[in-house]
């Protein structure tokens, strides 16, 4: 119930976070106002903190009976003009993948957290991993180009949540945060701007009032712009290949320009949706590759190693997909010896050998505990000799 | 007087894409009957078009969204409803139809329906049965009478079929109609009530589908099937809903009515204020 | 026009019986016969002459141009939204 000691929708100020619930403050400051979601193990107290919050705001929390309810409401809710959301983890991603699917070919924009935790089934329900991270990418059946971001920080949980809804609201379709057990169940240090200091993306709209316009015909971005229901503009919108009025179109030419259509809106932005952090990469005679909870532990290792005179640096994609190819690339003119170290069994080593076209040297685990420093740092031992 | 006028346009063209027409439904299906009545009661509902949306989901009466000049949504294979939910919530002033089929709505979708009716959610939900999987050619589903051949049941189906109007009423649905596409009146007029009230409302519309199902059990055509209708229905409100099955059988009644007419609190989600 | 009544209202003299007038878009029938089969006045009959997808769509019966009451069953039971009937 919206009361007058509701707190405002953008906590300014400095706090000690969760970061689960960074995560959730970050869409309440992107303008979320619809969550349906699922309670799952690590991702839980991103809903139980909305289940609070989005009344008091106004906005609608609902839990639904299980996860592809939650995905299907979410996308409904985004067809009646809602920035809508969800979370889960690893177990509940999976089931999603079908509507994530459906959101992708209608257009839908949405967020969907991903809390990682060990897998595969049911797994560690209660202990990191990065094991979902290709399953971002290929999860659903067809061709697709997804976005997805991996925070390493309660910080970032709350910035990249943001960026995520912004990312939703511009290519229209759903974006993945990345998040793991460690980010999402870590207390650290978030500020959170004042209000007109974050900026907001929101989706174009077909102005009310314009009828028979060709709903799925882009702009030259790519994007067309969104009809929202109860506009008056009777639109149709279907998960079938469908032509530029957005009617069902049976035809493998139709089907193969639509498709490449959703890739190319996302792979011709891929510079402005790169984002990427290097640390002492511009005299690095070996970098580490690694994101998320893992870029912690790997950023201690490029300390120790540089302590023992190896000259390493660290390069952590932010933006998981599309992978920042341009960037590794760009940084593989001077430096020829990469480790990637992640906790799953070499999941962005393959997109980073298949980009750099040599190998790299891989420090994996299948989830659990963090893969230590000092794990990684033999490893850039053995790749700097 | 004259014969007839040939035309090429007809009064309802209005709340139809009608530049898809002809559909895609066999000769004799009764989909198209069906949506008629929809149209006819949409127009009379008292709420504009534009505040009407649609939700289907996979299968041949999934195709009713494309056909219908309203704001429509063809999703994914069972989750109408949450869709719909979803759709609602965010926007309370929407008139929300789920419109799907037996397949659609109890074999995959099944659990969605279930706790849709729990919470009383403000949809309206329409089932067209035609007790089989019609647009993949005819496999069984649960509302596939026992006995029946499919082309999965080669033998005859084993399994006992649901009761739809039983199901929900024990759900707690607030509207709950029977009819076939034959008593388009009665269709129309219970899709009329429906529209006006608030709550989870379920109408279940028996259809014939000469090519999945007639053909496999000695029905014939779409127009033997609704003779069959005229012959075997039975109207009774007050039937003791327990004993509404269908079986199909040539000498068993289908059993047709308005069951179910109450009131509950409709859904609000956890947090929002009555008001 | 005569017509059969098997039970005479008390006041038939007072109350006309609705006339209509029928319309039919040829090119969306597929013969499923649900209009010639319920209309309640037979008034209807398959086409000696096909469509072009090869249906008998519905004419009105020989002898049967005033038999139309507009009770409008047709327009609504007609799956293919051919055929539909005004006031005349």
């Amino acid at each position: 119930m919206v009361t007058a000691e509701a707190q405002p929708r953008v906590l300014t100020g400095q706090h000690f976070m969760n970061g689960d619930i960074a995560c959730a403050e970050g869409a309440l400051a992107a303008g979320c106002t619809f969550f349906a979601g699922y309670p799952i193990t690590p991702s839980t107290e991103i809903a139980e903190r909305l289940s609070r919050r989005l009344p008091e705001l106004g906005g609608v929390y609902v839990q639904m009976e299980d996860e592809l309810a939650s995905i299907a409401a979410v996308l409904g809710g985004s067809w009646s003009g809602a920035k809508a959301m969800t979370a889960t983890s690893g177990p509940g991603f999976t089931l999603m993948m079908e509507n994530i699917g459906l959101g992708v070919m209608t257009e839908t924009p949405c967020v969907v957290i991903d809390v990682q935790r060990g897998g595969p089934s049911t797994g560690l329900p209660t202990l990191v991993s990065q094991g979902d991270v290709m399953q971002a990418k290929w999860g659903s059946h067809g061709d697709y180009e997804p976005i997805a971001f991996a925070p390493a920080s309660p910080q970032e949980m709350f910035d990249l949540t943001i960026t995520a809804f912004n990312a939703a609201e511009r290519f229209r379709m759903p974006v993945f945060v990345m998040a793991d057990e460690l980010i999402g169940h870590m207390t650290e240090r978030v500020t959170i701007p004042s209000k007109d200091r974050i900026s907001i993306v929101n989706r174009k709209r077909v102005p009310p009032g314009s009828e028979n316009r060709l709903f799925y015909a882009p702009d030259e971005d790519l994007v067309p712009p969104m009809p929202i229901a109860g506009d008056g503009h009777a639109f149709h919108v279907t998960g079938l290949t469908h032509d530029e009025r957005g009617y069902p179109a049976g035809d493998p030419l139709v089907h193969d320009r639509l498709v490449r259509r959703l890739t190319h809106k996302v792979q011709i932005a891929e510079k402005e949706l790169s984002q990427v952090e290097e640390l002492m990469t511009e005299d690095a005679e070996v970098v580490v590759v690694a994101y998320g909870a893992m870029s912690r532990s790997a950023r201690q290792a490029v300390t120790l190693a540089r302590e023992r005179g190896i000259k390493a640096g660290l390069f952590r994609p932010i933006t998981l997909w599309p992978f920042p190819y341009r960037k590794l690339r760009g940084l593989a003119n001077q430096v020829s010896r990469f480790v990637v170290a992640e906790m799953n069994l070499g999941q962005i080593a393959r997109e980073v050998e298949r980009h750099l076209r040599r190998p790299a040297t891989w420090v994996t685990h299948a989830g659990g505990r963090m893969i230590p420093p000092e794990e990684v740092l033999l490893a850039l031992q053995e790749t700097a000799r | 007087m004259s014969g007839e006028l040939m035309v090429q346009d007809h009064p309802m063209d209005g709340l139809l894409r009608a530049d898809r027409l002809p559909h895609i439904w066999c000769p004799g299906c009764g989909l198209g009957s069906i949506m008629s009545c929809l149209a006819n009661a949409i127009s009379e509902s008292g709420t504009a078009p534009e505040k009407h949306a649609i939700v289907s989901g996979i299968g041949c009466t999934g195709r009713v969204a494309g056909y219908l000049k309203l704001d429509s949504f063809h999703t994914t294979h069972g989750r109408a409803i949450p869709f719909a939910i979803g759709l609602k919530l965010a926007n309370p002033e929407l008139k929300v139809t789920v419109f799907s089929g037996d397949g659609d709505l109890f074999s995959i979708g099944g659990n969605h329906f279930l706790h849709a009716a729990r919470r009383n959610v403000d949809i309206n939900v329409i089932c067209v049965n035609n007790f089989n999987y019609g647009m993949t050619g005819g496999q069984c589903g649960p509302t596939t009478p026992t006995g029946a051949r499919t082309t999965t049941t080669p033998f005859g189906n084993s399994e006992p079929a649901f009761n739809l109007p039983h199901l929900a009423a024990s759900l707690g649905a607030v509207y709950v109609a029977r009819w076939t596409s034959l008593h388009v009146r009665q269709v129309h007029r219970s899709m009329l009530n429906a529209l006006r009230k608030p709550g989870f409302r379920f109408l279940e519309v028996i259809s014939p589908c000469p090519v999945g199902f007639g053909k496999s059990n000695e029905i014939g055509e779409g127009l033997d099937e609704m003779r069959m209708y005229r012959t075997n229905s039975v109207v009774d409100p007050d039937a003791d809903l327990q004993d509404a099955g269908i079986d199909m059988q040539k000498e068993s009644p289908i059993v047709l009515g308005d069951f179910v007419d109450i009131e509950r609190p409709v859904f609000v989600p956890s947090g929002v204020d009555i008001a | 026009m005569v017509r059969t009544q098997y039970r005479k209202p008390l006041d038939r003299e007072q109350v006309a019986v609705p006339t209509g007038q029928v319309f039919v878009i040829v090119e969306r029938c597929k013969g499923c016969r649900f209009c010639v089969e319920f209309c309640p006045e037979q008034v209807l009959a398959e086409s000696t002459g096909i469509n072009a997808k090869g249906y008998h769509y519905p004419v009105v019966a020989p002898d049967k141009e005033d038999a139309c009451i507009n009770c409008a069953f047709c327009k609504l039971v007609c799956p293919e939204f051919a055929i539909y009937t005004e006031a005349t």
